[in-house]
């Protein structure tokens, strides 16, 4: 797959923090945030299928990943894509909701980069594996993860949400860019077994591959780069896949890099792609070929997917102080979902019945998330000493012995360490 | 039966694991063509390949979120961290991930990866390569800790850690990698010490000397002179840190009613504070003088010139033992090793 970077570019996008307040809401002064001076970075060329106004742009190179959009049943996969957009961006909506009711510790939104997420998760094959950050929602539905198991880490009643190997990709991953490690081991795992005869070949339908999720603020990371350093090395089968969302947490994407970050990929030895984060067909495209590459034998690459994070890094954040309301217009321009619905529209393909159909979907499953989520019981006290280890430890085993006699101390001390504190209260009353 | 020096024990013991499970991996820097800087790993690569002997680029987080990576895919990787004091770059993947995987994911994700660390001084090496930095790790939910002082028990249990289903963090006592003893390979696995288990390798009846890795072999010569002094000391081999198999300590401290902790590392929250705590606590009656602890002291480790300062000998655990036994002039007393 020939890299893009110097091709012709289209829809150039802001750099996040180029536009600032003149004076932050704290009082503090302006001089005390990173200088941005100097920090204009060379103009690279982006992969863009559809415009912002969802304009359809013929392109070769790309559009042969996209042969299924060249068949009859076309409107087909858009509309599948566009249904996932629209319920991602309910999903979001209502998780966001029941956090500000007290339902959800926290949630960290995805609002703006639906685009990026289901276009890249719908390139993905059953025999892939995806490792990602807490933000990716919208993969983890694409991998066929139940809305409500995506909440409850989120209402702190578990780790993980979600077994792994049901669904081929790991649960979120707090600490920032560790994944990137995991998801390059993995993909020495499936050349390991390529070379025992497990599984797929290279050379017959390509082996499967493994898909690091990530975000601009990790590219600072040093397990990001030991990553990119390991999987160049032994060209392992593993797209990297880069949100660039312009913001981690307050601080631009200029604090993280002088150049552009699909860049960075070129010293280490792996092609990178920019690609319009918020066109899904081109996000779509780029991943295919990455991911065929992968599959067979040409190792990793680094795609770059220019999105924008329009909500909060979390719903603990408050953006309003370190980014201006004019940024958020600009990039709400680019609408990843507003996209799409116009060039459907273009086609006549979104019908009043597709439109009442894809609303019905997302309602049924906002309804079936709230329900499922507020039924989320908390697990029994005791339960913390579970799975500390695989194989029995005298050390836990003995602190578990002490604590369930300590709550044994309690009234409620039955319900409390056999049925979880929600039954608890229930008994009590 | 043959002799071997405890290096050319793990080795084997290596090989033996590699042969017998095709999922088990061995990566780090040098294992390779080189064999390791301490040629535990000689040979392997040759017999079994570069893709299941992996010589890695130089970052030890990198070789640990790889083998992450491996054994979520189902391998059982050997990790070497080449000296002690390389293995901090590599802490977050291990006590973030490593260790807490497992529980993160309530027993989905089994990463059973061991991780070897050749550890401790007392081998005139630069700075960063003669650390002992266990108590870390023995703090940390979700890894084992364990250590070995011999060459059987270098051969049996890095298969067991291989084989347990858990993380396992294995201290190889660099300074003893050269000494030989004898090996019996044809005792399975399942009959052997399980891994968790301290051991009495010296019985006695008049204190109780507990240490693991390195110091074991000190602590015996130690029984000797005491011996020649009437003192008869229990020598207990910890053998293994986390779990600490604190049962057998004090079924042996209710006899000898004097506890001795013995190890390189640093005293605050160290091995020897966790025992003398817990011995404490469970036999405090049976106690006839404070617990002592013979170890390094609080400070950065020394210049290999000033090392025999920081690494515990047999003169400082006859001295701890004097102390357990009241036998410290009394101008002396309060005056910590």
């Amino acid at each position: 797959m020939p890299s893009t970077m110097g091709s012709a570019t289209r829809g150039d996008l802001p750099q996040a923090g180029t536009a600032r307040p003149t004076t932050t809401t704290d009082g503090r002064p302006e001089a005390v945030r990173p200088s941005t001076a100097g920090d204009a970075q060379p103009t690279i060329g982006m992969v863009q299928l559809l415009d912002e106004s969802g304009v359809r742009h013929p392109d070769p190179e790309h559009d042969r990943w996209l042969t299924d959009l060249d068949d009859l049943d076309a409107d087909e996969v858009l509309l599948r894509l566009y249904e996932d957009m629209v319920v991602v961006r309910r999903i979001d909506a209502e998780a966001t909701a029941l956090q500000r009711q007290g339902q959800l510790a926290l949630w960290p939104p995805l609002l703006g980069q639906e685009a990026a997420q289901i276009g890249s998760a719908h390139a993905l094959r059953a025999d892939d594996f995806v490792f990602s950050s807490y933000r990716e929602h919208a993969v983890a539905h694409v991998r066929g993860v139940a809305p409500v198991d995506l909440l409850r880490v989120w209402r702190g009643v578990t780790g993980s949400g979600w077994n792994p190997y049901d669904v081929n990709m790991a649960t979120p991953q707090v600490i920032i860019g560790a994944q990137t490690l995991h998801a390059m081991g993995y993909a020495m795992g499936i050349l390991a077994d390529a070379d025992r005869g497990i599984g797929p070949k290279a050379d017959e339908e390509g082996t499967g591959a493994a898909v690091a999720y990530f975000g601009d603020g990790a590219m600072s990371q040093g397990d990001v780069n030991e990553a990119f350093i390991f999987a160049a090395t032994w060209a392992a089968p593993v797209v990297f896949l880069c949100q660039n969302n312009q913001w981690a947490i307050s601080e631009p994407v200029t604090l993280q890099s002088k150049v552009p970050l699909v860049a960075r990929g070129a010293g280490f030895g792996i092609p990178g792609v920019r690609v319009d984060g918020n066109d899904v067909l081109a996000v779509l495209a780029v991943t295919r070929a990455a991911l065929h590459r992968a599959r067979t034998g040409g190792g990793p690459t680094l795609v770059e997917a220019v999105t924008y994070r329009m909500g909060p890094h979390t719903t603990a954040d408050d953006p309003t102080r370190y980014r201006t309301a004019d940024e958020l217009e600009e990039w709400k321009r680019r609408d990843p979902v507003a996209r799409l619905e116009a060039y459907l529209r273009s086609r006549g393909a979104l019908t009043e019945e597709v439109l009442a159909h894809v609303k019905a979907a997302a309602d049924r499953i906002a309804a079936e998330l709230r329900a499922g989520c507020t039924a989320i019981e908390d697990p029994p006290a005791l339960s913390v000493f579970e799975h500390v280890y695989a194989e029995p430890h005298t050390t836990v085993a003995a602190e578990r012995a002490e604590y369930a006699r300590y709550l044994g101390g309690f009234a409620d001390a039955h319900a409390e360490t056999t049925a979880g504190s929600a039954d608890a209260k229930e008994a009590a009353r | 039966m043959s002799t071997l020096t405890l290096a050319k024990a793990i080795n084997a013991g290596l090989r033996r694991s590699m042969t017998e499970d095709p999922s088990v991996v061995v990566m780090g820097e040098d294992i390779g063509r080189l064999g390791g800087v301490y040629r535990v790993t000689d040979g392997l690569q040759a017999e079994f390949g570069t893709r299941r002997v992996l010589d890695t680029p130089l970052a030890e987080s990198g070789i640990l979120g790889t083998a992450i990576g491996m054994a979520y895919r189902g391998y059982r990787p050997v990790v070497e961290i080449q000296f002690d004091g390389f293995v901090y770059v590599a802490f977050d993947q291990i006590v973030s991930q490593v260790a807490k995987m497992h529980a993160r994911t309530r027993g989905d994700v089994k990463l059973p990866i061991t991780i070897r660390i050749p550890v401790g001084g007392g081998i005139g090496a630069a700075e960063h390569h003669s650390e002992s930095p266990e108590a870390y790790f023995v703090h940390t939910a979700g890894l084992r800790v364990v250590t070995v002082a011999n060459p059987q028990d270098a051969y049996t249990v890095i298969q067991q850690a291989i084989a347990c289903d858990d993380p396992v963090v294995y201290f190889e006592p660099k300074r003893r990698y050269h000494v030989k003893g004898e090996v019996d390979e044809t005792i399975p696995l399942a009959e052997t010490t399980p891994m968790g288990a301290a051991r009495v390798v010296t019985p006695g009846d008049d204190v109780t000397l507990v240490t693991f890795g390195s110091l074991v072999a000190t602590a015996i010569d130690a029984s000797v002179a005491l011996s020649d002094d009437g003192v008869s000391a229990e020598v207990i081999d910890l053998r293994s840190l986390s779990p600490i198999d604190h049962e057998r300590v004090a079924e042996s401290v209710r006899r000898t009613g004097r506890l001795v902790v013995v190890h390189e590392g640093p005293r605050q929250a160290g091995v020897g504070a966790e025992v003398a705590a817990t011995i404490t606590e469970r036999c405090f009656e049976h106690l006839l003088a404070p617990p002592v602890r013979v170890t390094g002291h609080d400070i950065p480790y020394p210049p290999a010139k000033l090392e025999m300062h920081q690494v515990p000998d047999l003169d400082r655990i006859c001295d701890g033992v004097d102390r357990a036994l009241g036998r410290v002039p009394a101008g002396l007393q309060g005056v910590t090793a």
